[in-house]
């Protein structure tokens, strides 16, 4: 490797070898981005402690030099420092490059600087290290309800789905790593198989305005980072132990980096979690236990101009679902929501029993970068990912070990990246990707597929520009068009095909009838449109604001297409639609930033518009020969959405400090005039926090959290025949539980062990009075409480 | 560096190559589910004591469990009150050619079924014939009798895969702790005069 110095030099060869201390060492210090001379960069020659500046245009020399090697240094602020080994050999001329405004690069940060935010025009919030790492035993949905208009969706409280601005599922496009998830994210049950230990930095990024990820994500882009590699001969890592008391839980991560100066760096990291039942404040959640495993690799070369990257992650997840929530038919429903209380409770248990998730997630991914001088950075990727779900459900006889849906999800992206930044007032950056995505559905489960084999190609373009207008404005413009083909292999049971009216409109896909059933090949093609623009304006150093606009086009996902029969672990009828027509979104927003002496806040305000919104709701009841069962069916309509985000902070003094979080939203039904279905109610968080960095650098904080009952929500309740009792039932499966409120406790102090070791010790309290809950966006609301008190003891070891 | 941007290089060409390898060669129409237990058909027979009709009670759903079709329920006939019927059970899939008798399989898994009869306005009363290995109730055989007076109402027959027949009031025909996976579920509207 003795390509580490950064010279793109020209030599004059002195042919005479005598030794000559008349020589001269001249040259020129540019800035690598965009050629401009570099002035007053210190150049040090080390081994003879002589030092001098460049001049207005970026030139220096040094006299009186014998010939040999020399050992330079050339600093400059806001660079860094190169360290070069020189031969000099008569008048030696030199041009030298450095790395200029290095805070804005993402590839090459020192550790220690701050991490940016990856946009300038648009509503996004960063979760540093810190943030991340107090959530180490949970996951990444727990760990994102930190900023503010950002909600979950849970099946149970293991399985958390974001929920940005009133949005989820296949409208938020997860990055993990420059690798963008594919996991089945199309169902509500189907948590972001995310080891929240391989991450260094979350951004949060609202609405659909980074086109650079994609075009789909209506709701927003959540881009999950690893830390930053230093390039010093460094050996670092942590560890993370956490106990927990609510579910007997304990998780453990380990990772450990070597770091090279030259720009090499390996790296591991490998995380256990195990959690038994959970615990509400009056019963045991019989079968909530959890069982995580996941390990990273990672190596590869990075310097300013080249680098690559390969990593590979294995993350296993068996997380059990609360015994009580699987429901044999219509009339077990009304049983659980009127009982108020689950029908089965057993005594603690680390059992892992049906119906549970066991999914595991892989990804392979290989990138390699270049720098080209008064050019930009050209970046090309591999990725692969393998996501195998099975999902079992209680079954009896021969089928009882058997999963009742069996899916292999296999996903191959090529992608390629340039980003044009020679001028410091413009950038631009252009991206392709291609990808390939195929569904297997094992017909060995002995149930009918929910989700049928399907093969998914997409192709993907974009363009977006930066532009500095002044000092106080940036212009953000940016323009994405994908395409994508769904072809799919769908058996329909004969009657569901009529019943749809399928047979009328779409009889030309009916590749072979065998009778009862029909194998049909739906194949789609979905032109997507996107563009946003944004600006943001800096009034001056207190107040500034942003406006942004977002136009994106998101396809129907393959649940929305081609659902259709008894979704097992939901104990409901699931229907499709395959004359599903794309969404469409139009999505302003608005932010004004305040910053005045001890008080900060942030406003953040949107309106989404989106057309053709595709959502599922209770359509009524079906009867079958094992009895009757929900109907949920998938429906679109024309829907809005606006909502305030609110974050403000306020400096009592060095110690005290008050934070506030509220978010809230309304969702429309256009078309039916009434509110939409699963919008997440208001909610507000209080933190009052005090530390003080002479008392081991203590930080204690009380949070109340305030969630208000959802009452705006359409009614869907319908009455229910119970044959055993001969009567009609009302099935309320609308109503909004009621407002509550909890009040967590947090409180961490660090020890410095060392220079180089610390060890910060953690205690939560989350919901201290043990208040018994429900929550409108659990799906097991209808079945149990919510969990209870949880005391947390952390341990994190930095070495 | 040239080598390792070859390696990269022919990396990708590998990889490039794949992808396109494995997106053409599966062209195989995937396999039809082979669903286990399918029950289409449940039909009880009810033979009079001391002679007279013989009544059928019929749930057809041919598209199964997953088809969007109501199961049909029809009773041949009208009970006569204050009748004793001996009863016994037909289980069929009728969606395979000839129909798969599942009646036997229960007969000979018999400890994991077990039938459930109710009657709503008081219109019957039920009681087990047949035992499994342990003695507990199972069902395909059993007797109906008749109210005294007459009346109308529906009789609900529920067929559970592995109830809990030792929980308390099964062995009784009480379905409320049974537990289990309902098979079939037929209501059938009487009336007995």
């Amino acid at each position: 490797m003795k390509y580490y110095i950064l010279i793109v030099a020209c030599c004059f060869i002195n042919i005479v070898h005598s030794q000559n201390c008349d020589s001269r060492f001249y040259g020129e210090v540019h800035d690598f981005h965009d050629g401009s001379p570099i002035i007053a960069a210190t150049i040090y020659i080390e081994t003879l402690d002589k030092y001098t500046t460049t001049d207005i245009d970026g030139k220096f020399s040094i006299a009186n030099l014998c010939d040999g090697k020399l050992i330079v240094s050339i600093s400059h602020l806001g660079c860094e420092t190169k360290r070069l080994e020189i031969q000099i050999s008569g008048d030696s001329f030199y041009v030298i490059n450095l790395e200029h405004h290095i805070e804005e690069l993402n590839e090459v940060k020192v550790e220690g600087k701050t991490i940016t935010k990856l946009t300038k025009t648009s509503q996004e919030t960063l979760l540093k290290t810190d943030a991340i790492e107090r959530f180490s035993a949970f996951s990444l949905g727990d760990a994102l309800k930190q900023v503010s208009g950002v909600s979950s969706i849970n099946t149970g409280n293991s399985i958390v789905k974001p929920v940005i601005n009133g949005l989820h599922s296949s409208r938020i496009i997860v990055m993990t790593n420059g690798v963008r998830l594919q996991d089945q994210e199309w169902g509500i049950e189907h948590a972001p198989n995310i080891d929240l230990n391989t991450v260094g930095s979350v951004n949060v990024i609202k609405g659909a305005d980074a086109l650079a990820y994609g075009g789909d994500a209506i709701g927003g882009v959540i881009v999950l980072q690893p830390s930053n590699v230093s390039l010093k001969d460094s050996l670092y890592g942590k560890t993370i132990i956490s106990g927990h008391t609510n579910g007997r839980g304990f998780s453990l991560n380990s990772s450990l980096t070597k770091t090279y100066k030259k720009g090499w760096y390996v790296g591991a990291q490998a995380t256990m979690k195990r959690f038994g039942d959970f615990e509400t404040p009056d019963y045991n959640l019989t079968n909530t236990g959890l069982n995580s495993k996941g390990f990273s690799i990672k190596s590869g070369y990075k310097t300013f101009e080249r680098g690559f990257n390969i990593y590979y992650s294995y993350l296993n997840n068996d997380i059990a679902i609360l015994k009580s929530s699987h429901i044999g038919s219509i009339e077990d429903l009304v049983n659980a929501i009127n009982s108020q209380q689950p029908l089965v409770i057993e005594d603690f248990s680390y059992n892992i029993e049906a119906p549970r998730q066991d999914v595991t997630h892989q990804i392979i991914k290989a990138d390699f970068y270049k720098r080209f001088k008064k050019f930009g950075r050209l970046q090309v990727q591999y990725d692969f990912q393998n996501n195998q779900r099975f999902e079992y459900d209680i079954r009896v006889g021969d089928d009882r070990d058997k999963p009742a849906i069996d899916l292999t999800l296999k996903t191959h992206t090529i992608r390629t990246n340039l980003k044009v930044d020679s001028k410091s007032d413009r950038t631009y950056k252009f991206g392709l990707n291609v990808g390939y995505q195929n569904n297997f559905a094992n017909p060995e489960t002995g149930v009918r597929r929910l989700i049928p084999d399907y093969d998914k190609y997409d192709a993907g373009a974009f363009a977006i520009s930066d532009f500095r207008l002044s000092d106080k404005t940036n212009l953000n413009l940016g323009f994405r068009y994908d395409f994508s083909r769904i072809d799919a292999k769908k058996f329909y049971i004969t009657s569901r095909w009529e019943e749809r009216n399928y047979d009328a409109d779409f009889s030309n896909i009916v590749i072979d009838d065998l009778g009862s059933q029909l194998l049909t090949n739906p194949v789609f093609d979905y032109h997507n449109i996107s563009a946003s623009a944004g600006i943001a304006y800096k009034i001056n150093d207190n107040d500034s604001f942003m406006f942004n606009y977002g136009l994106s086009n998101r396809a129907p996902n393959p649940s929305e297409l081609f659902s259709d029969g008894l979704h097992h672990s939901a104990a409901r009828i699931e229907l499709g639609d395959l004359r599903m027509k794309q969404e469409t979104s139009n999505r302003i927003s608005g932010t004004y930033k305040y910053n005045r002496n001890a008080l900060s806040i942030n406003l953040e305000a949107f309106y989404n518009q989106i057309s053709d919104y595709i959502f599922i709701e209770p359509t009524g009841t079906e009867l079958t020969i094992r009895g009757a069962f929900p109907v949920w069916s998938y429906n679109q309509t024309n829907a809005s959405l606006l909502g305030l985000d609110v974050t403000a902070n306020y400096k009592f003094n060095e110690h005290w400090l008050l934070n506030n979080k509220s978010s809230f939203i309304k969702g429309r039904d256009l078309t039916k005039k009434q509110a939409l279905i699963d919008i997440p109610s208001f909610k507000t968080v209080n933190i009052l926090g005090y530390s003080n960095k002479r008392w081991l650098q203590l930080n204690t904080e009380l949070q109340s959290e305030l969630v208000l009952r959802q009452n705006e929500f359409p009614d869907n309740n319908f009455d229910v025949y119970i044959p055993t009792t001969d009567s009609e039932v009302l099935l309320d499966i609308s109503s909004p539980p009621p407002t509550y409120h909890l009040l967590h406790f947090h409180n961490d102090i660090t020890l410095n062990l060392s220079k180089q070791t610390n060890l910060n010790i953690g205690l939560n309290i989350t919901n201290i009075f043990n208040t018994s809950y429900r929550e409108y966006l659990n799906r097991l609301r209808y079945f149990a409480d919510d969990l209870g008190r949880n005391i947390m003891l952390q341990v994190k070891f930095n070495y | 560096m040239n080598t390792l941007k070859n390696n990269l290089k022919s990396t990708f060409l590998i990889l490039l190559s794949t992808i396109i390898f494995t997106g053409c060669s599966d062209d195989d129409n995937p396999e039809v589910v082979i669903q286990e237990e399918v029950i289409t058909t449940l039909t009880a027979t009810l033979v009079p004591e001391g002679g007279g009709t013989t009544i059928t009670f019929k749930s057809l759903d041919l598209d199964g469990k997953d088809g969007p079709n109501p199961p049909v329920f029809t009773v041949s006939e009208d009970l006569l009150a204050n009748t004793t019927y001996n009863g016994s059970m037909e289980i069929l899939n009728e969606t395979e050619s000839p129909a798969e008798d599942v009646t036997e399989e229960i007969k000979e898994l018999d400890k994991e079924h077990q039938f459930f009869f109710q009657a709503t306005n008081s219109i019957a009363t039920f009681t087990y014939v047949d035992f499994d290995g342990d003695s507990n109730p199972l069902g395909l055989e059993f007797t109906l009798t008749t109210s005294a007076t007459p009346g109308s109402g529906t009789i609900t027959i529920t067929l559970r895969h592995e109830p809990n027949k030792s929980a308390s009031g099964v062995s009784d025909g009480d379905i409320a702790n049974a537990g289990g996976e309902t098979d079939v579920q037929a209501i059938f509207p009487i009336t007995v005069k």
